[in-house]
């Protein structure tokens, strides 16, 4: 980790607290409640495409993997939640080193398309095998977390146990990115061929990476189980997936914080629509949830074409933008007196 | 390093452990205040209500619900609001997507409603099930499965409009033991209502004796079931029961016209809005399925009971939106009644409400409903008539 | 075992509706292609060009009542259009593109082309009429729609026209020279931006067509572009990408496994064993069936 990451980490944890002092209502929480499984999944999987340069489009299908280990077993043999996410995460690394290996082989839209249709087939086996995951009816009755006695049932103790997990899993990326690992992380997305040659074992780093990711997503995905205490198999399609990997593009996708913002602000954004539909009437436009998808095409559209890097990309260019000025000004102000 | 995330994680915790212990109290506080919001708006009654009104395959569920929710609202407040309170309705699209749902039911918790109507789906209400029976607010869902009020001892707040789902599966054994037929082949969506549909099928189908010789299902966004109805002919079926509430429901008649399979096609009380016969075409005639008497209400004789009220709904919805009157609207019609029943008798305390309507007897668009502290749907195999299509339109098919 | 009558009846049913629904897939897989060649990526776009198509062209018949072959020829036109303008203002503007970054704004396209689609059509299902006769012939026992021979026919006409168009034009040869060597082609004089330019159009005008004749049987609402890219990519990639021949026979073949699929195997399953077959493929022969290894390295991803 560098100094700036520290810094970031910081206000960022100043951030968080703040937000359930400032949001009286419990809806507005649970919103960020959502938003922190999101981000968990999204941190994972900026690892992936932002350092490891490798595409997926079938992480939803690892958040689905936690929620049903967690959902099932507490359900039907009474596990302790703390023991069914730790078999959905040993799960989850057994499915991604058994779809990783023979995946991360392939390239580019190969390997877009092999994660895809993994995602799809996981998605078609929660439908259809009712008898484990209830089918479309889905599992009911998931119980909530317990912290050493601390039943994390209201929205409050769950926004500050699921932020704690996503700032834990952000150290661990964020050391992971600065360790061996990471730089020969980089010099793979640089150029695989040049890294092979010089004696980084690309393709053992890639698995490691892609594991790493599925395990982020598989605890969001036990969180998710928890928190909601009902799960069914529509939040764990591919259009989920896809909208994960717009989240860490949107974001910028070469950097951890990137993801972070990608995130929070996509999955904000159709609440802060929705929240918006009054203020639109006022001005006259008569808004309706129908734009919804219109609006969230336009915003990801104008990011894309006017930010190559992203929100954080686009944000740190300003900040040194700003920065400049404030130089030149002083330099100025200096050599006029 | 390592030292530096060890501590930082600690610290993490630590954080977590203060802030829960903490956040009891401003809890409570926000209660209170919410306490004094509610007597200071007391002149009106809000009530929540939320559906599938957009995303993918449910518009047809939501946009009747909806449309029908703003009227009724409009007609209450134009005739002086419910004993002179205002009836304001709050409106969330869930686009059937369960997350949003349980956030749309967050939000209206923490604005202090009464009573919420809806969801649409199945699985949405479900996945809400949890949230309001903890804040204690009574919900009247609009889906259709009936797991969604049963076991009542653990959903004492949850309330349903739709027919039950298995009777209208007995309805269908009903008449398929009449005409003598016991060899079935159903097909069934993978969605909650079909899922649902397909496990009473399977179940009731000892009681009367009915042998299912094929069961098939199709995803939502499936687009030919020729594949599944072949499996079904091959297997000797001699009718074939389609339980879906989605518009790929109307292709299996199309296919089966395509496959010249002319043994007899019944399907769910998810068929019940016009447009889905009307995008089968022709290959819709002698559709039978069991519905409420809303969709018939011209031809049902003129002393039923539900007669006049299902006429006055079925002119208002259509002079105000100009498309026919579906099914799904009337379940967000009688839900809504029966939440302004309620706020009529004992005003907008939602215990009192909830046990209002345990005690409410009365007829509404999808039948007589009968509540009881049992029975938090109300209505049994008498709310439905088989119905039919005939030359594009609904028609009653007679007793048996 | 005995194979009876019945059983090729329904074999032969089995490949016709499998036909049928991988013929569109085709289609796709092919719109993917040529975008695929002249730019190195994949338009998510695509499954949006056929909604387009489907819808365009029930506006025009249902409700305006245009003759057929004079709604078709708008239709595709009007698709078409849409596609240039989607390179124009989207893909054209790029500044510094990488091949991410270009496959995240079609993903934004595609969404909001969607969104369009849900205002100006609505949210619910459209029947389209089947260019000729809705009764089904008979064909050794198995039931065939009139609509199907349609489907196949103009897929073959489209592979025809699409091998003239490419060997013995001059604008093909160029785009072929494009996808073969961008920076050598530009050399030569070949103006390369047009060509990319061009190969949205072709795309877009495939997309339209595979709309209008899918849109009899299938029904077409605002929402059903996303499957149909998903399935279309999943037979350009097991074809090969890039390969057109590859596209069409993967297409194909796909469709067929999944009709076995469901009428052999299980229906809950059917979408499952599609997509294992493919990853199969993948895993065997990472680029494709039809596709050489060498030819996927040069396009760095």
């Amino acid at each position: 980790m560098v100094i700036r990451d520290y810094i970031f980490l910081g206000i960022f944890l100043l951030v968080m607290a703040c937000v359930p002092l400032l949001l009286k209502n419990d809806y507005y929480i649970s919103i960020f409640v959502f938003a922190s499984f999101n981000c968990l999944a999204c941190i994972g999987l900026s690892l992936l495409l932002g350092y490891a340069g490798q595409i997926s489009l079938g992480h939803a299908a690892f958040i689905g993997i936690g929620a049903y280990t967690s959902g099932y077993l507490t359900t039907q043999f009474a596990w302790s939640p703390w023991i069914t996410m730790f078999i959905g995460v040993v799960i989850s690394i057994i499915i991604a080193i058994a779809v990783g290996v023979p995946s991360l082989k392939l390239r580019g839209h190969y390997l877009a398309m092999a994660t895809l249709g993994f995602g799809a087939i996981l998605y078609i086996v929660a439908v259809a095998a009712v008898d484990i995951t209830g089918g479309p009816a889905g599992l009911n009755n998931i119980p909530p977390l317990n912290l050493f006695g601390l039943i994390l049932d209201s929205d409050k103790k769950f926004f500050f146990f699921s932020w704690s997990v996503v700032v834990i899993g952000l150290l661990f990326a964020l050391n992971l990115i600065n360790s061996r690992v990471g730089r020969g992380l980089r010099a793979l997305h640089g150029s695989e061929d040049a890294a092979n040659s010089i004696g980084i074992n690309t393709s053992s780093y890639k698995i490691q990476i892609f594991i790493f990711s599925a395990v982020f997503s598989s605890i969001a995905g036990s969180l998710y189980a928890h928190y909601v205490t009902y799960i069914d198999p529509g939040p764990f399609g591919i259009m989920h997936s896809v909208l994960l990997m717009t989240m860490v593009a949107v974001g910028g996708m070469h950097k951890i914080w990137g993801a972070v913002i990608g995130s929070l602000l996509l999955s904000l954004l159709p609440e802060f629509l929705s929240f918006s539909t009054g203020y639109f009437k006022t001005f006259g436009i008569e808004y309706k949830p129908d734009y919804d998808t219109l609006v969230y095409g336009i915003i990801l559209l104008s990011i894309m074409l006017f930010l190559p890097e992203g929100l954080y990309g686009g944000f740190s260019s300003a900040f040194r933008a700003v920065k400049n000025i404030v130089k030149r000004n002083g330099k100025k102000a200096k050599s006029s007196s | 390093m390592k030292k530096n995330l060890v501590i930082i994680i600690l610290a993490a915790f630590c954080m977590v452990f203060v802030s829960c212990s903490k956040k009891e109290e401003p809890v409570k506080e926000e209660v209170k205040q919410e306490e004094v919001k509610k007597e200071e708006v007391k002149k009106d009654y809000v009530v929540g209500a939320f559906f599938a009104i957009t995303g993918k395959f449910a518009s047809l569920l939501g946009e009747p619900e909806r449309n029908t929710v703003e009227m009724m609202v409009k007609q209450v407040n134009e005739a002086g609001g419910i004993n002179g309170h205002k009836l304001v309705v709050h409106m969330e699209d869930t686009q059937g997507d369960n997350s949003r749902a349980v956030k749309a039911a967050k939000k209206f918790i923490g604005m202090g409603v009464c009573a919420i109507v809806g969801p649409s789906r199945s699985g949405s209400s479900m996945a809400v099930i949890p949230v309001v029976q903890k804040a204690k607010i009574p919900l009247i869902s609009c889906a259709a499965a009936e797991s969604i009020v049963v076991p009542v001892a653990e959903r004492k707040y949850i309330f349903k409009t739709p027919q039950k789902d298995s009777d209208a599966v007995r309805k269908i054994y009903g008449r398929l033991n009449k005409k003598g037929v016991t060899d079935v082949g159903i097909i069934t969506g993978t969605t909650g209502f079909g899922n649902a549909g397909r496990g009473q099928l399977k179940t009731l189908a000892g009681e009367y004796k009915i042998n299912i010789v094929a069961d098939e299902t199709y995803s939502p966004a499936d687009t030919d079931m020729t594949a599944q109805l072949v499996k079904i002919k091959n297997a000797g079926a001699k009718a074939v029961i389609n339980w879906s509430i989605v518009p790929a429901q109307s292709i299996v008649p199309k296919n089966m016209k395509q496959l010249k399979m002319d043994i007899p096609l019944y399907q769910s009380h998810g068929f019940g809005n016009i447009k889905y016969a009307k995008l089968a075409g022709d290959a819709a005639e002698g559709i039978m399925f069991p519905g409420g008497r809303l969709l018939v209400a011209k031809q049902l004789i003129h002393h039923h009971p539900q007669r006049p009220l299902l006429m006055k709904y079925k002119e208002d919805y259509e002079s105000t939106y100009n498309e026919d009157a579906s099914t799904f609207g009337g379940h967000a019609y009688d839900a809504l009644l029966i939440v302004i029943n309620a706020l009529k008798a004992v005003g907008d305390d939602p215990e009192k409400i909830r046990d209002h309507i345990e005690t409410q007897n009365f007829f509404g668009t999808g039948g007589n409903f009968k509540f009881t502290p049992e029975d938090h749907n109300g209505l049994n195999t008498r709310a439905f008539d088989m119905i039919t299509v005939s030359f594009g339109e609904f028609k009653i098919l007679g007793e048996w | 075992m005995e194979i009876t009558n019945q059983d090729f009846s329904n074999l032969l049913q089995y490949i016709f509706m499998g036909i049928q629904r991988g013929s569109i897939y085709a289609l796709a897989a092919m719109g993917f292609n040529i975008i695929y060649n002249s730019t190195g990526v994949i338009n998510f776009a695509q499954g949006e060009f056929v909604v387009y198509g489907g819808l365009m062209m029930v506006s025009l018949t249902m409700t305006m009542n245009l003759p057929v072959p004079v709604a078709f020829f708008f239709t595709v036109l009007f698709v078409m259009l849409i596609g240039i303008l989607m390179e124009r203002l989207t893909i054209n503007t790029v500044k510094s593109p990488t091949v991410l970054r270009l496959v995240i704004i079609t993903i934004g396209v595609s969404i909001f082309l969607e969104g369009i689609a849900m205002v100006s059509w609505g949210k619910n299902s459209h029947v389209l009429r089947h260019f000729s006769s809705s009764e089904t012939f008979e064909v050794f026992g198995a039931m065939i729609l009139p609509q199907t021979l349609w489907i196949i026919g103009i897929l073959v006409f489209i592979a025809l026209g699409f091998i003239l168009f490419f060997n013995y034009t001059m604008t093909g040869k160029c785009m072929r020279a494009c996808s073969i060597n961008r920076d050598a082609a530009r050399l030569v004089g070949i103006n390369d931006r047009k060509m990319v330019m061009i190969s949205f159009a072709l795309s877009a005008g495939i997309g339209a067509i595979a709309g209008i004749i899918i849109t009899p049987i299938i029904q077409m609402d605002y929402g059903r572009g996303t499957m149909l890219a998903i399935k279309g990519f999943g037979a350009a990639v097991v074809g090969g990408l890039g390969n057109s021949v590859g596209a069409i026979f993967a297409g194909i073949l796909i469709g067929i496994i999944e009709a076995f699929g469901a009428g052999y195997i299980s229906s809950h399953y059917m979408d499952a064993i599609a997509l294992f077959f493919m990853l199969i493929v993948l895993f065997v022969k990472p680029s494709g069936i039809f596709g050489s290894s060498e030819a996927s390295k040069l396009k760095e991803f």
